[in-house]
Formats: structure tokens, C-alpha cells, sequence
């Protein structure tokens, strides 16, 4: 039995580990269950096995219009922001050729914050009230990643654009962005500042099938690009000569995966904010599962960010119950110890 | 490598130069914003207090934070010579090093759970705070193959940053109330500051700067490379920890009093080789000085941007020095 899987055709290739697969197999049933029990966890308990069975339309009435309405889509919102993140995490970490990046890092995420709470002050008036409807920030907070994106591809090019460069600039454009968020948090009432403090650490609170159906489309629209570009990335990972070796265009071929990096980042922060850690833990984990072709990379890392911010929002909505602490904080209080411990054991 | 001021004499003159610059900066602080005063006004409040309105405010705001500006600013500016020289990394400084948020983070985490309120306090969590959190960078920095490099040092520096970041913002949703109290100060500010609050920190900064000055000449050797400072005599050992230890005590007390103030550190030191190359006897002195300058300045400047409110100083060095941080890495210091 041959340990490798190859699947050739004219634009893709994979190798995938058998080993994998199964790994992969195995995160993807663990997914599986976590949300089943996220579902079924809350103001009223429900046991996995009726929201197995609710989930195609048997059981109570009741738990189906609970788990329908309100449960499932933040479930699935909490669980394609995590993998949208984690992805973008690890094609950063490609293009960058360094595990410490993740698009928190280079500005992408504060491009998103920034634009959302400029949205948040500007358009309140005098008494808190917004003046256009909320279902706009999305679009704002995705303009701003886009925008932040560009921006920072701009200033790192000089005769193409180099992974130093890209994410030392991008550390101070975060900069600058985080003391703009600031300021326009100071700008605006009190109220909205905490407003904005929450989305800043990202939450998924109040998410309806509205937010799921925006948000699916442009995950969905990603994967095939990524399947396309996951060779191209293994070869990125020798370094910029044996790239040009090989007859890829290094420079179109970054500028393009940080397109679909920014697209993803952008559309998770746009509709659960900027969780944190996620997209730089995720890789992490799944390097330490599958080794580190994307081939195997990129599904696994998607799985394990779903997970990450699927029992984050479970952890916050249950553990300090009747308050709802936001899906980041827990993101940040496990990811980040242990993605330090991840690095002295490394040493 | 020169500055622009060649010979000693120049050097001397720069320097003194600069001193008068900055008790100009100063005054100018003291009397300008959105009450505008006159010196007379200022000097009166001294001599012949009146208890008017402008008075009051000049006594009451503007000169302590004048004076806490000052400080603050050549403390980072020395912080920032001390760190790039430690490293040997053009960026180093106590933001890359994530100690403002370390400290930030440590600061909230009193207010919220210990019920800390009191300057001392402050300071002294917040040098725990930047303590352990520039430790952690600078570990994680130096992990791996390759040692301090200045991009692993930004990564883990930003890394820690982050991790902190979140963890303070995570207290702050589930507090409001501390939200409101330390949203100000969390951006970085000299704004309402009281004169104890200085005169609580100040005897430490005052011992760091002094510190600094005579490690200069360490500073110098060590710059040479660590196994040229050991055969000049240096005890390596000894002198990392205490140029680390000033480090502490400059960018732990500085953001104790007033919050994370950013890119002071990073351009300050850039400034002053520019101005007098690569001696650290002159560099200490020089950023010293600089730092105090542009921090002030950077306060007048906080005052007008959203006239009639106020800006925190911190967005206004960070958007100074985020250009400056872009024509650094883009003029390809970092290209090996």
C-alpha cells in the first residue's frame, strides 16, 4: 500500500499523507460533534442526539424552531469565521515563510476594526441612535481589510514585494490603524465605545441565517482558488529563486494570495469582528497534525479554527452565564498561552 | 558612521541647542491650547496668583503635563537608544517589545480585580507588567535558529502585544465601568495628569537617565560585538542586566504615568545618529532631549487635531511615527 495519495491533473496537484486524511477525517467528525453540542447547549438543554435528529426535521417543534432559528446559524457563522481565519492564517504564514504571521498581525483585521468603529461613531446621532442600518458594517469593516491590504502591498513594494517587508510594514500600519480605532472611539459616545470594544474582540452575538448566507458565499468562492494555488504555495516555501525556478510568477502569485488571505479575514471580521488568535493558532496546530503541505495544511487548519471559535462562543455563552463574554476572549486567554508554550518547546 | 555634526564643539552646541528648544517647547506648552494663555498670564500664576480661570489651568493642567510630557518623552527616547543598542536591532523599542501593552494589560487586570488605585500602584505594575512582558519578547525572539533577528523580534514583540491586547480588551467588555476609566488612558496620554504623579516615578526615571549616561561608554563597547566588548573587559553579563534593568525602569515608569505611547522609542534614537552618529556618549544626551521635544510637541499637536476635545498623544506619536517606521523598513535596514 502506497503512503500517499496523487491526485494530478493540469492546474493541481496533491499529495496528501494517508496519515492525514485520517487525520483530517478524525477533525472533521470532532467538528462535527463540538457543534452538535454547542447546538444543543444553552437556556434550554438539548441532547446531541435530538439535535442530531431535529437537524432533519424529526423531534419536537419546539427544539426545531430553536435550534433552527436561533442556534444553528450562529453555530455555522462561529464555525466558517473560525475556518475562514484559520485559513487565512496559514496562506499568510506561506507567503510570509514565518509561523508568527496571521492577518491580526499585518493590519488586515485592524483595517476591519477601524472601518467598523468609524461606522459605529459616525453614524450615531446625539442620542445613540444609528442612522443608517447595522447590516452595513459588514461592508464597511470588509472595505476597510481591503483596503488596509492594498495599502500595505503598496508601501512593501519596491522592485516586488518581499515577506520582510510585507509584514514589517504591515506590524506598523497595524499600529496606525490601532491608534486611529482610538481615536475614533474617543470621538464617539461612551456607549458606542463599548459597543465597539466588543466587536473589536469578536463575538457572534445575535447572528441570524442573514449573516450565514453573506458569509457562505464567500468562503465557498475561496476554496477552489485555494485548491489551485496549494502547489504553488509548497514550492513559495523554498524561497523566492527556486520559485522563479520553477516558472511562477512569485510576484502575481503573492499579490494574489493575499487577495484571497484579505477576502477571507475580511469576511470573517466583517460578520463575527476580529477574533483574535485564531488565525495565527489554527496553522499551529494543524502543522503539528498534518506537517506542513498545504495540501494537508489547509483543511485541517480550517477544521481546527472552526473548532477554536465554536467552543470559544460556547464557552462564552455558558461559563459565565447570565453575561455573555465575547467568542475572542476565550480565543485569546487558551490560543495565546499555548501557542507560547508551543514556541519554548520548539526552541 | 558621521552625523551631521562633526567635532565635539558642534556637538556641544547641538546639545545646548536642543536644551533651549525644549524649555521653549515647553513654555509654548504651558501657554498654548484650546484656553489660550499668555506668558504673563503663566508667570503671574507663580508669582502674583490671582486664582483666575487661566491661572487655574495653568497651575493645575498645563504645567504638570508639560512637565510629565517632558519626562516621559526622555525616557522612551533613552529607553529606545538602550534597547536598539542591546539588540543591535534597528527597531527595537519598548512598544516592539510589546512592553506597553504588557504593561497595559497588567495596569487593567489591578484596576479590575485588585482594586489598585493609587499612583504608586500603578508604577509598580506597570514595571511588572513591562518586565515580564519584554522577557517573554525577547525569549521568543531569540528562540530558534538565527538569534535576535529584527524581524523574529517584531513578530514576537507583536505576538506578545497582541496576546496582551486581547486579554485587556477581554476585561474591559466585561467591565464597563473600568472601560470608561482606563479608555483614556489605555491610548497614551499626559492629559490630566497630576504633578505627584511624576514626582512619585520621577526619582526613578531620574536614576535610569543618569544610569544611562554613564553606561555610554559600555554601550559603545558593546556595539562593537559582544565577544569585542568581553576582550575590551567588559562584564557582559552584568552590564545586559542592568542597561535591561534601566530599560525596565524607563519604559515601566513611562507608561505607568502615561499610558502606551508608541514610535517615541523607534524614531527617537534614528534621529539622534542621524544628528551626531554613532557615539552613544552623544546619542544618550541627544535622544534624551529629542524625546522630550517631540513627546511635548506631539501634546500641543493632540490639542488641536479634534479641537474643541482633546486627542491622546499616543494616536498623535503613532501617526508621526508610523510613516517614519514605513521609510525605515522601506530603505531596507533589515535587508541582510
Amino acid at each position: 500500500m502506497r503512503k500517499y495519495w496523487v491526485i494530478q491533473r493540469n492546474s493541481f496537484s496533491y499529495l496528501i499523507d494517508k496519515k492525514t486524511l485520517i487525520a483530517i477525517f478524525v477533525l472533521a467528525l470532532i467538528a462535527f460533534v463540538s457543534m452538535l453540542v454547542s447546538i444543543g447547549i444553552g437556556e434550554l438543554y438539548i441532547a446531541p442526539w435530538d439535535v442530531f435528529t431535529a437537524l432533519f426535521g424529526y423531534g419536537l417543534d419546539m427544539n426545531q424552531l430553536i435550534i433552527t432559528q436561533f442556534r444553528l446559524p450562529r453555530v455555522i457563522v462561529a464555525f466558517l469565521a473560525g475556518a475562514s481565519l484559520a485559513l487565512s492564517g496559514a496562506i499568510l504564514q506561506g507567503v510570509i515563510r514565518n509561523p508568527l504571521a496571521s492577518p491580526d498581525m499585518i493590519g488586515i483585521t485592524g483595517g476591519a476594526g477601524f472601518a467598523a468603529v468609524t461606522f459605529l461613531t459616525m453614524f450615531s446621532d446625539e442620542s445613540n441612535n444609528l442612522l443608517i442600518s447595522i447590516n452595513y458594517l459588514p461592508v464597511f469593516a470588509f472595505a476597510g481589510a481591503t483596503i488596509v491590504a492594498f495599502l500595505i502591498y503598496g508601501l512593501a513594494w519596491k522592485n516586488g514585494v518581499t515577506p520582510i517587508r510585507l509584514i514589517l510594514i504591515g506590524i506598523g500600519v497595524m499600529a496606525l490603524f490601532q491608534a486611529l480605532t482610538t481615536l475614533m472611539m474617543l470621538m464617539g459616545p461612551i456607549y458606542r465605545a463599548s459597543q465597539a470594544t466588543i466587536w473589536l474582540t469578536g463575538t457572534v452575538y445575535g447572528t441570524s441565517w442573514k449573516e450565514v448566507k453573506a458569509i457562505l458565499p464567500w468562503f465557498i468562492a475561496m476554496l477552489p482558488i485555494l485548491v489551485l494555488l496549494v502547489r504553488r504555495l509548497n514550492i513559495q516555501g523554498f524561497g523566492d529563486d527556486l520559485t522563479m525556478g520553477a516558472g511562477i510568477k512569485v510576484h502575481r502569485e503573492r499579490f494574489l494570495l493575499l487577495m484571497v488571505c484579505t477576502a477571507l479575514a475580511g469576511s470573517a471580521v466583517a460578520f463575527a469582528g476580529a477574533i483574535g488568535f485564531v488565525g495565527l493558532i489554527g496553522p499551529h496546530i494543524a502543522r503539528r497534525i498534518t506537517g506542513s503541505s498545504f495540501g494537508g495544511l489547509f483543511p485541517a487548519s480550517a477544521l481546527i479554527g472552526g473548532i477554536m471559535v465554536v467552543l470559544a462562543d460556547l464557552a462564552g455563552r455558558t461559563l459565565f452565564s447570565p453575561l455573555e463574554v465575547p467568542a475572542g476572549v476565550f480565543t485569546a486567554a487558551i490560543g495565546a498561552p499555548y501557542f507560547i508554550y508551543l514556541l519554548f518547546r520548539n526552541q | 558612521m558621521n552625523g551631521i555634526l562633526h567635532g565635539n564643539k558642534l556637538k556641544t552646541a547641538g546639545l545646548i541647542i536642543g536644551i533651549v528648544f525644549a524649555f521653549i517647547i515647553l513654555v509654548l506648552s504651558v501657554i498654548m491650547g484650546y484656553t489660550n494663555t499668555s506668558l504673563s498670564t503663566a508667570i503671574d500664576a507663580y508669582t502674583a496668583f490671582n486664582g483666575s480661570n487661566e491661572q487655574l489651568i495653568i497651575k493645575i493642567s498645563r504645567v504638570p503635563r508639560a512637565l510629565v510630557g517632558m519626562a516621559v518623552g526622555i525616557s522612551l527616547g533613552i529607553a529606545g537608544v538602550l534597547m536598539q543598542a542591546l539588540t543591535r536591532n534597528p527597531i527595537a523599542s519598548p512598544d516592539i517589545f510589546g512592553v506597553n501593552a504588557g504593561a497595559g494589560f497588567f495596569i487593567v487586570f489591578g484596576v479590575t480585580f485588585l482594586g489598585i488605585s493609587s499612583i504608586q500602584e500603578f508604577m509598580w505594575i506597570g514595571f511588572l507588567g513591562a518586565a515580564v512582558a519584554s522577557g517573554m519578547a525577547y525569549i521568543l525572539g531569540s528562540a530558534g535558529k538565527g538569534g535576535l533577528t529584527p524581524v523574529k523580534l517584531t513578530l514576537a514583540g507583536a505576538v506578545i502585544a497582541a496576546l496582551f491586547a486581547s486579554l485587556t480588551q477581554g476585561m474591559l467588555v466585561t467591565n464597563e465601568k473600568a472601560l470608561d476609566e482606563v479608555l483614556f488612558w489605555l491610548a497614551g496620554s499626559v492629559e490630566g495628569r497630576k504633578l505627584s504623579m511624576l514626582t512619585a516615578v520621577l526619582p526613578a526615571l531620574f536614576i535610569a537617565w543618569i544610569v544611562s549616561v554613564l553606561l555610554s561608554r559600555q554601550l559603545n563597547a558593546f556595539a562593537l560585538g559582544e565577544d569585542v566588548a568581553v576582550s575590551l573587559g567588559q562584564k557582559t553579563v552584568v552590564f545586559k542586566f542592568i542597561a535591561a534593568l534601566m530599560v525596565i525602569l524607563l519604559a515601566g515608569g513611562s507608561v505607568a504615568i502615561a499610558g502606551p505611547i508608541s514610535f517615541i522609542g523607534i524614531v527617537v534614537p534614528h534621529f539622534a545618529r542621524y544628528l551626531v552618529g554613532s557615539d552613544h556618549r552623544w546619542i544618550v544626551p541627544f535622544s534624551a532631549i529629542v524625546g522630550g521635544i517631540m513627546l511635548v510637541a506631539a501634546d500641543i499637536g493632540a490639542r488641536y487635531i479634534i479641537m474643541p476635545e482633546e486627542a491622546p498623544v499616543g494616536v498623535v506619536t503613532a501617526l508621526i511615527g508610523t510613516p517614519f517606521f514605513i521609510y525605515i523598513v522601506r530603505k531596507g535596514i533589515f535587508q541582510k
